[in-house]
């Protein structure tokens, strides 16, 4: 993201060199040291303000809190030590939950085959280019709740539109499924809404790192006689490979942090096949009052999604090196 | 790409119309069964045209039990708040940061762009103390507040923007007379606009299909905004689809139709925002 700024930063000193030149020169009704000092504490505070209320302070509260019993209400907080740490890691209750979100993540990585190979058609010549990349997206950008309800309807089992298809195609047995009622099954139907409602996302923006590709590329590995399959293996993907990482790591942490389908859609259930980790975690700090346990739930999740994105930072900055 | 045989021609118009066959099928069902009466919905096929695409009685109905006069006013007052908070105050930020070389400068953007891996979702237990705090829990300005300070999206974006306004402007600006203010005010600001645009866009759409926060922080009937109405309804009308149907369908289309109209700033933003 910094790569960009060097011309900016070149450009820099002279606009502060102009400045002290003329600091001392009326500028409006005041120095132009004066305002700048103005702009810089007005400008600031604010947006720093904000920064330190709603993302740092919560992130070092939630470590404080997570060694402590805190019910979220009483004025005592007895330090613990790491009981919440152990519980987390010791009860399945709250750490088998994760085996929930595994479904979530394989699905992730069908879904950005599945958008790159999309991604890929597109960036060809092709009749409909814009309607088809127009559609394929158009998911991604309507109401979470509504698309749950609409997939509520499609998956019904009696009602719905899914098995109906099914039936009137001949899958009489198949049609009978129990498609978020069967606790083997449930998570990857949820996780195959999550599938309709991103993979237009995904595909976006591998588009988009297709497009940056330059033509000349191809053209010469069409001279040297390189067919559609070698030129995807050997000029495509080398060169989309930080977007493909990108996308992944946006997958695994998607299917870290899930929460809103199975929550309206299932809340949950069948006794409690569909519970993801930030639905326990919500449960555990505003229905059981374990502010402490939640806490170190949230720590936990937090540290994972650092990990990973770490992992990725690192790969990619080895990978420019 | 080269002329390729028709198998693979075949081949990827055949996989095209799968997947956006695929996209469709769902909001298809929902549409014709929004306009049948319940006579119609258990007579028929679930995926049977209705008689009358006239039939709006649905729509009224549900517009009315689920409360969405309310809810669409309590969204547009959200997301107006914190549009105008969000572009006031991130624009200014980015104009100190981008146009200005102060210590620590290089610490303040850092602080900002490592806030960005921070899950939101992993904060809300302490957040939420935070909000009730400041006694904005059942207000509308708790999510307000929320939404201007833990995401940093138009930060991020209006950073990118700025760097590719040329410098010379602020210096003819100043040697004018102008004052840093009045630079910010006249010429950058307006500069900005095409970033304004995106987040405007973006940002809508994600407060408007967001309901983890209006969730937790708006129980209360009369704070209800549209996710959350379309829950309440849900659980009171659950099974009555036809109902369900047209109440699903008249969440979806405000956010379609700004996607119909201006997709382009929508695939720059997202592009943009996700490469962050």
């Amino acid at each position: 993201m910094m790569t960009d700024g060097a011309a900016g930063r070149r450009r820099l000193p002279s606009y502060r060199m102009e400045m002290r030149e003329e600091s001392a020169v009326m500028l409006g009704n005041m120095k132009l040291q004066t305002q700048r000092r103005l702009i810089l504490f007005a400008f600031v505070t604010v947006p720093l303000l904000l920064l330190m209320t709603f993302a740092y302070y919560p992130a070092m509260e939630l470590v404080r809190l997570s060694f402590t019993d805190w019910n979220g209400i009483s004025a005592n907080q007895t330090y613990i030590g790491w009981a919440n740490y152990k519980e987390v890691f010791s009860n399945p209750d709250i750490f088998g939950v994760f085996r929930n979100n595994v479904a979530y993540f394989v699905v992730g990585i069908v879904q950005n085959i599945v958008a790159l190979y999309f991604a890929v058609i597109l960036n060809g010549k092709l009749k409909g280019r814009n309607l088809f990349r127009l559609l394929l997206f158009l998911p991604y950008i309507l109401n979470g709740v509504a698309v749950a309800y609409l997939f509520g309807y499609v998956y019904d089992t009696t009602n719905g539109s899914l098995n109906y298809v099914l039936g009137q195609l001949g899958f009489g047995k198949l049609a009978e499924t129990s498609w978020l009622g069967t606790s083997s099954i449930v998570n990857y139907t949820l996780a195959s809404v999550g599938f309709w409602r991103f993979m237009g996302f995904n595909m976006v923006i591998y588009l988009a790192a297709l497009q940056s590709i330059p033509n000349d590329l191809y053209e010469a590995a069409s001279i040297d006689g390189a067919n559609g399959w070698h030129k995807f293996i050997y000029i495509t993907l080398p060169n989309i490979y930080k977007i493909i990482e990108l996308n992944l790591f946006l997958t695994v942490t998607g299917a870290l942090e899930v929460f809103d389908l199975p929550f309206v859609l299932t809340k949950g259930g069948p006794a409690g096949a569909s519970e993801t980790f930030v639905m326990k975690i919500i449960e555990t700090a505003f229905q059981f009052n374990n502010y402490g346990l939640a806490s170190a739930m949230s720590v936990v999740l937090l540290i994972f999604v650092i990990v990973v994105l770490s992992i990725q930072r690192y790969l990619l900055n080895r990978k420019e090196s | 790409m080269q002329p390729t045989n028709r198998g693979w021609s075949l081949l990827k118009y055949a996989s095209l119309l799968a997947g956006v066959l695929a996209v469709l099928f769902p909001p298809y069902i929902i549409v014709v069964n929004a306009f049948k009466t319940s006579e119609e919905f258990f007579a028929k096929a679930a995926i049977s045209l209705p008689d009358s695409f006239l039939h709006f009685d649905n729509f009224v109905q549900a517009f009315n039990k689920a409360n969405m006069p309310t809810a669409f006013g309590n969204t547009i007052i959200i997301i107006g708040t914190t549009l105008v908070l969000n572009i006031l105050i991130g624009s200014a930020f980015c104009y100190a940061v981008g146009r200005f070389q102060f210590k620590l400068k290089g610490v303040l953007v850092g602080l900002f762009l490592f806030a960005t891996i921070i899950p939101q979702i992993t904060t809300q237990v302490v957040n939420y103390k935070t909000i009730q705090a400041l006694e904005l829990t059942n207000h509308l300005m708790g999510p307000v507040l929320l939404y201007v300070g833990a995401d940093i999206l138009q930060i991020y974006i209006y950073l990118q923007f700025i760097r590719n306004i040329p410098y010379e402007l602020d210096e003819s600006a100043m040697i004018e007379g102008a004052s840093l203010f009045r630079i910010f005010r006249s010429i950058i600001f307006p500069l900005l606009g095409p970033a304004t645009a995106t987040i405007v866009i973006l940002k809508t759409i994600s407060i408007y299909n967001d309901m983890f926060v209006p969730y937790l922080y708006l129980p209360r009937p009369e704070h209800v905004v549209v996710s959350t109405s379309l829950m309440r309804f849900f659980s009171v009308n659950s099974g009555d689809w036809q109902m369900i149907s047209s109440a699903i369908l008249i969440i979806m289309i405000p956010t379609a139709i700004l996607y119909l109209f201006l997709q382009k700033y929508i695939f720059a933003g997202v592009t943009s925002g996700a490469v962050k």
